[in-house]
């Protein structure tokens, strides 16, 4: 099973302490520490499961610069065969929509069975998979929390519903899943396994490979455009409970008794 | 003179058959198998990685003058120490006797040269004595193991059955080879002295003696026939027994001496990824690790082959006191197992290379005598290293086997995270490096960062928790003060500081420790101090045993111990007399440190400070639940080690937990805590008491 792997670097947040930037356009970045999406990880350890179990490939694939680099070398450390740099000057200030058609031009280059990308990245809109498949006609499944290959046609797909049900799907093959943290146990990658894969050649692909017309993306192509920026004020209706443990126990009991939280 | 007795030499059985055949058919048969067995026994050493044990001859021969025939850590368990150095002495004694008899079997007259004349007659005399002591000591062992088997012997369900049998039916043998020599000779002598010959003297009230004294008024025929049947059953037996202990656990009867002398001299260090392979070269290792049997080194091999399963190690062993799935004499008695089955004794049979040691660890295999739970509930803290008598290892074993699973990418979840920090940020929670300072700010005394322009003698390595944690701060705070008060010229490397990766090597992640050893030693080097203090006994150990070429370490308590001495610093008396401290041991410091009592004269330094030990203190101290990233790692366990080491201090009768070490801090404070005891018990770090206790002038 050919499989391709959306990944995308990302600040990580639990090792940065973020901070809006003066302007109000974006995050402070200096000083940050990026990493894979976890999402994408997650995504790309289930790839490398189902390639050891069915066979095939695994290809890793991100648009960005050359510093997004260091996450195909990780996921490859982590076992994906191939890795592709998407990357030209043009495809800069891209919105969701323009990020899909870009990744439809590199997955139509190819043979997919199978394409995943995480449920979302850091930006938090989860767009990109499910306007990928669109694009592409294909069947979508999203937040997939399980994948059980049933043959080179069909799979069955798992997903994560409201309330801690699960609904199970099966989909014709190829298709679009994106996935959800916690379908399996990613792996380590250490530093060896990053220094094994230094080396290995990764192509790098702008607009003019995948013939993609520049002015339908980056900047210029957005047709969704961020306006701004910042942390909202503190509401109304928060409130801190102080006092010792008891104190804040007794208080805590009786607001949710007065709010009909418990009778 | 002819003896009274026809010897095994000259007797013929039913007049034509020279029994002397079978002096020299047993031993022959004996000592073919034997060397039959122990040539396959060595198969897998030969296929094993490499491990360099040959150097420092004299200190190892020392080891074994004091481990091996000093019988040294028997009695840390009295009862059954004191059992095995008189069945040990008896050996060694009889050990001669033993060899002089096969030989007499073929030549009557035989003595070992230089056991002639009196020196003959004393060694005569000793070993009456020997075989008796020995005797009696295997009859009660017997007992001991049958009726009153002491609970670190039980072997529980899913480790396999108990091995009492084994051990009776070789008490059983021992007994037979005491009583078997000890008839023949007292048949010959009860002839003897019937014939009115003259006889050998037999030690009076020992079992020859005895014997001579129940075979007196036998008919010289009976005698005869004692005599030859004795010898006979001593020769089969004795040979048998050989053959046996390759078999099992008593394989250390021949390995134990071998096992000391190539003993690991080095504590608190971590053997190479490979020996022969410098740092590097690392890159170009195809493997790392130990993921299959033939990955451990001979030595570990022999460790294997040399566990006598008395189970001290696991009575001792903090992870297997909560619960967690280690047991280290496992460790020992499964691989041991399934270096018997993949490398069987049996002519032509197959050989098993490469036998998986974890499961589920490499591709399409379930099999596999460990899991990885198994080998990641060790905190390191060598209190079963500590233990053995014969110097087996377990933590060489478990970073080996932890490296291997690092590298197949089998690391928990709860550990990859931090990893992750440690080798973007430098510190395992991921914080800022600029932050690595912050506890500076608002300090009552001034510290300097060193770096080019700005210098100082002393450096304080505080490492990550030092840095970073909230609680643990105090402790950098009440460095800071101590250190001025001791008028001491020190700074810190801030930023510049990284990790120590000692928990990092420990658990695995060599590669990143050694990322994390070459960033901090060159900004070691920049910062151009001449001695380093560190108040981490994990960070202590790492700087001394894990870098190279590094400017003097010392803990903290080294320094005030000298300071205090000096007279720079003067300690006003403890104020409030109902404290009772009791100082709990950080394994860092203690066991893999030696030191002891340092840190106790600290204490004591203190005018009017009520100091008890607990029962487990010392070099038996008690892991509080680990440092560095086992602080992360959760594992299956029935409570925490902490409680445990809460309870043994209450029981002492102590109401403030006095230690050296931030990580025992965080684990005890906890413990207090969930064990309920806010309020009635408190945990202190050595160089807070003292900052509470300086005299300011």
């Amino acid at each position: 099973m050919e499989i391709l792997v959306c990944v995308k670097r990302v600040p990580d947040t639990s090792e940065n302490e973020i901070e809006i930037n003066s302007d109000g356009s974006d995050i402070e970045r200096d000083d940050l520490v990026y990493s894979v999406n976890e999402w994408d990880n997650y995504a790309v350890e289930e790839a490398i499961q189902i390639r050891d179990n069915v066979g095939g490939s695994v290809t890793v694939v991100t648009v960005g610069d050359e510093e997004d680099e260091e996450v195909l070398r990780r996921e490859m450390a982590m076992g994906a065969d191939n890795g592709i740099l998407i990357s030209d000057d043009a495809f800069e200030g891209s919105d969701g929509k323009g990020i899909a058609s870009i990744l439809k031009a590199e997955i139509e280059k190819g043979k997919y069975d199978l394409i995943m990308t995480g449920a979302q990245a850091d930006a938090g809109a989860g767009q990109v998979g499910g306007m990928l498949a669109a694009m592409m006609d294909l069947p979508y499944a999203s937040l997939v929390n399980s994948i059980d290959i049933i043959d080179d046609k069909k799979i069955k797909a798992g997903r994560e519903v409201e309330g801690g049900n699960q609904e199970m799907n099966e989909i014709d093959l190829p298709c679009v899943l994106s996935i959800q943290t916690g379908i399996n146990e990613p792996r380590y990658v250490g530093i060896r396994g990053i220094r094994k894969v230094a080396s290995v050649e990764i192509p790098v692909h702008g607009a003019s490979d995948l013939g993609i017309d520049a002015s339908s993306v980056g900047e210029n192509g957005a047709k969704v455009k961020r306006l701004d920026y910042y942390l909202p004020d503190l509401g109304e209706g928060a409130e801190m409970l102080e006092g010792s443990t008891d104190e804040i126990v007794e208080k805590m009991i009786e607001l949710l008794k007065s709010k009909g939280g418990i009778k | 003179m002819e003896p009274a007795l026809i010897s095994p030499a000259k007797m013929l059985l039913f007049g034509f058959i020279p029994t002397a055949i079978f002096s020299l058919l047993i031993p022959m048969i004996g000592v073919g198998l034997f060397a039959y067995i122990m040539a396959k026994r060595i198969i897998p050493l030969i296929l094993a990685s490499p491990d360099f044990r040959f150097d420092r001859i004299c200190t190892r021969t020392i080891n074994v003058l004091k481990l091996w025939l000093g019988q040294y850590r028997q009695p840390r368990y009295m009862v059954g120490g004191l059992i095995h150095i008189l069945i040990f002495a008896g050996f060694i004694v009889l050990s001669i006797r033993s060899n002089q008899l096969v030989i007499v079997g073929l030549s009557e007259d035989f003595v070992v040269p230089g056991m002639g004349g009196i020196v003959g007659h004393i060694y005569n005399i000793l070993k009456d004595y020997a075989a008796t002591i020995v005797l009696i000591t295997c009859i009660i062992a017997a007992v001991r193991r049958g009726l009153f088997s002491p609970e670190r012997y039980k072997v529980p369900a899913r480790y396999g059955k108990a091995h009492t049998g084994e051990a009776i039916f070789v008490l059983g043998m021992i007994s037979v080879l005491m009583i078997s020599e000890s008839l023949f000779e007292a048949s010959s002598v009860a002839a003897s002295i019937q014939a009115g010959l003259h006889a050998e003297y037999l030690a009076p009230l020992s079992l020859a003696w005895f014997l001579k004294m129940m075979l007196l008024s036998s008919s010289k025929g009976t005698l005869q026939v004692v005599h030859i049947l004795s010898y006979y059953v001593h020769d089969v037996t004795f040979f048998s027994f050989l053959c046996f202990l390759p078999m099992g656990k008593h394989f250390h009867v021949i390995t134990s001496l071998f096992n000391v002398f190539f003993m690991k001299l080095d504590k608190g260090t971590i053997k190479p990824v490979k020996w022969g392979v410098t740092d590097e070269q690392l890159d170009d290792l195809e493997s790392f690790g130990v993921k299959k049997f033939e990955d451990f080194t001979w030595k570990h091999m022999l460790d294997f082959y040399s566990c006598a399963d008395c189970g001290r190690c696991s009575d001792q062993c903090p992870a297997n006191a909560v619960g967690r799935p280690l047991s280290p004499r496992f460790i020992s008695i499964k691989a041991r197992e399934l270096c018997f089955e993949s490398y069987p004794l049996e002519k032509g049979a197959k050989i098993s290379k490469g036998m998986p040691l974890i499961a589920g660890l490499l591709e399409d295999d379930d099999k596999g005598i460990y899991t990885e739970d198994e080998i990641w509930s060790c905190t390191t803290c060598g209190a079963c290293e500590q233990e053995c008598p014969i110097m087996i290892e377990y933590i060489d074993k478990i970073v080996d086997m932890r490296r291997g699973m690092v590298d197949e990418g089998a690391v928990p979840q709860s550990l990859q995270k931090p990893l992750k920090a440690l080798e973007k940020r430098g510190n395992p929670w991921g914080k800022m490096e600029k932050k690595r300072a912050e506890w500076t700010k608002d300090l009552d005394v001034p510290v300097k960062i060193l770096d080019k322009k700005t210098t100082a003698d002393t450096l304080y390595f505080l490492d990550s928790i030092t840095s970073y944690d909230d609680r643990i701060q105090d402790i950098a705070k009440a460095t800071a003060r101590v250190l001025t008060a001791a008028g001491i010229d020190f700074g810190i490397l801030g930023k510049a500081e990284k990790d120590s990766g000692h928990e990092v090597r420990r658990f695995g992640e060599e590669m990143l420790f050694q990322d994390l050893k070459a960033k901090n030693t060159g900004a070691i080097e920049k910062a151009g101090v001449s001695n380093i203090v560190t108040t981490d006994p994990h960070a202590y150990n790492a700087l001394k045993k894990d870098y190279d070429n590094l400017p003097p370490v010392e803990h903290i308590s080294e320094v005030i111990a000298k300071a205090v001495t000096s007279g720079k610093i003067r300690l006003k008396p403890v104020e409030n007399k109902e404290l009772v401290f009791t100082y709990h041991d950080p394994c860092y410091l203690g066991r893999h440190n030696d030191m002891y009592d340092i840190p106790r004269d600290v204490l004591d330094a203190i005018p009017g400070l009520n100091r008890v030990d607990m029962t487990k203190s010392r070099d038996r101290s008690f892991c509080c639940g680990g440092g560095g990233l086992m602080l992360f790692y959760e594992p299956e366990e029935e409570m925490r080690m902490g409680q445990l080491r809460v309870e043994m201090a209450e029981e002492a009768g102590a109401n403030v937990i006095v230690t050296a070490c931030p990580f025992c801090m965080v684990n005890l404070e906890d413990a207090i805590k969930t064990s309920g005891l806010e309020g009635k018990m408190e945990a202190i770090d050595l160089v807070e008491l003292i900052d509470n206790h300086l005299i300011m002038e």
